[in-house]
């Protein structure tokens, strides 16, 4: 097996593990609650990589076309 | 007089805006050079501007999206056989192509890979060609005569040298692999060269007919799927085009370059490289398959559609088992297809319509909650 990390290839965006009080403030900014964020399963291959458990918030950061740089957040499930 | 870069900075820096807009705005500032108060008005015109382009409130953008890819769509070509560029590698296109792309199918009609090779493999032509025969699928008949012996039960291999050692393999590996793979006698006779007798276990004819036509589908070299490879020159480096895709498998191979390895195969993105891989290769697919027929889309309304494919961790497809099938509303599942059972299945359920959508609110005569209609007066 070859060991690489997915996190390198050039159509994955950063994805970080996001800390409880980061994670408030963004709630508070859009005024949902984290069930109402897009979701991202558990086995997803990046998500195993950085090892993001159930119920936690990873944040996204997208090279978007329009925006240059843009967040987006995924709530992990099941 | 002019600002230093310092202070615009700090000016720019604070404001919610996107970042490739500071970024124009830096710049354009810098060449141009202003005072501390016109840079104040240039702001205060961008936010301005930013927020006249914005989208409103209650607008409705999936119907937006939907007319705007939907309107081009029927400008396109109904079936095009096209091949990609000069590595005539044939791939689907157009309308179809296009119906692929939203119908999230697990397997496209023609899947395709660009392969890049790292730095020492992408200059030498010969490193190339040797990788690529390492990823190309050898069968059988590529490398060998095969006749069936009537008369001694036994098939024939006669095996080409010069195929042989472009592919760098020899008649004892080919052997060893049949011999594993098959399950039966091969021999590699001494006399005659590049020669091999495979024997079925009991000489019946049903078995060697049977043993005859097996033999095709073993996969002696290379990766199964990849049914030809094709190598390119792009700019200084080569890279490989193949026809079939197998990304797990490619990966694996020492030369192959990870981080810029592409397949047009989007439900196998998403298995590898995750969800927003999937999301990202939804747009590049549909935008190129759009932009080759010569028809420009705004990025906005791709975005749209493939972040709401993406949004629930897995590629859904636009349609019946995906995004129009799960919608929470009775009315709206029943206005889109097989209406009768949607309701007959509702009533027998007991469901409940809180009539949120816009659908469900035209079916009742309702006026819709879009624009205007969303918005309520509260008297204090």
């Amino acid at each position: 097996m070859r060991n690489f990390s997915l996190l390198d290839h050039q159509s994955i965006p950063k994805h970080e593990i996001m800390s409880e009080e980061e994670l408030k403030s963004v709630l508070k900014q859009y005024a949902i609650d984290k069930e109402q964020l897009p979701k991202i399963k558990v086995v997803d291959p990046v998500i195993q990589e950085i090892g993001a458990q159930v119920g936690e918030v990873v944040r996204i950061t997208r090279n978007s076309q329009t925006a240059g740089e843009a967040f987006y957040y995924r709530l992990v499930i099941a | 007089m002019t600002i230093s870069e310092v202070t615009i900075d700090t000016m720019i820096s604070g404001l919610n805006l996107p970042n490739n807009i500071m970024k124009t705005l830096k710049d354009d500032v810098m060449k141009a050079g202003v005072t501390k108060k016109e840079l104040e008005e240039i702001i205060e015109r961008v936010k301005e501007s930013y927020k006249y382009a914005c989208v409103e409130p209650c607008e409705a953008v999936g119907v937006v999206s939907a007319q705007s890819i939907g309107e081009p769509g029927t400008q396109m070509t109904m079936r095009t056989f096209h091949y990609a560029g000069v590595a005539e590698i044939n791939v689907t296109l157009g309308l179809p192509r296009l119906i692929e792309i939203v119908d999230a199918r697990k397997q496209p009609s023609t899947p395709m890979m660009t392969i890049a090779l790292e730095k020492e493999y992408a200059n030498d032509r010969d490193k190339a060609r040797k990788l690529a025969w390492e990823i190309e699928a050898t069968h059988i008949e590529h490398l060998a005569d095969i006749t069936t012996d009537l008369a001694n039960m036994h098939l024939i291999i006669d095996l080409h040298e010069k195929t042989l050692n472009q592919r760098s393999l020899n008649s004892d590996d080919i052997a060893d692999k049949l011999r594993d793979e098959l399950d039966v006698m091969v021999n590699v006779p001494g006399g005659v060269a590049n020669q091999i007798i495979v024997t079925p276990n009991s000489p019946s004819y049903r078995e060697l007919l049977q043993l005859a036509k097996n033999i095709h589908s073993i996969t002696l070299k290379g990766i199964e799927g990849i049914k030809r490879v094709v190598i390119r020159k792009d700019g200084e480096e080569y890279t490989l085009y193949t026809e079939g895709s197998q990304l797990k498998e490619v990966l694996q191979i020492e030369g192959v370059d990870v981080t810029r390895t592409y397949t047009n195969n989007i439900g196998e993105i998403y298995d590898v490289f995750g969800i927003e891989a999937a999301r990202n290769a939804i747009i590049t697919e549909a935008t190129n398959t759009l932009s080759e027929q010569g028809l420009t889309v705004d990025i906005r309304h791709i975005m749209l559609v493939s972040d709401i494919m993406c949004c629930d961790g897995e590629v859904k497809q636009i349609g019946r088992h995906g995004i129009s099938g799960e919608k929470a509303s009775v009315f709206a599942r029943a206005a889109f297809e097989v209406t009768v059972s949607h309701l007959l299945d509702a009533g027998m359920r007991g469901d409940r319509d809180e009539l949120n959508g816009v659908t469900e609110n035209i079916i009742v005569g309702q006026p819709i909650k879009l624009g205007t209609g969303d918005v309520h007066l509260i008297a204090k």
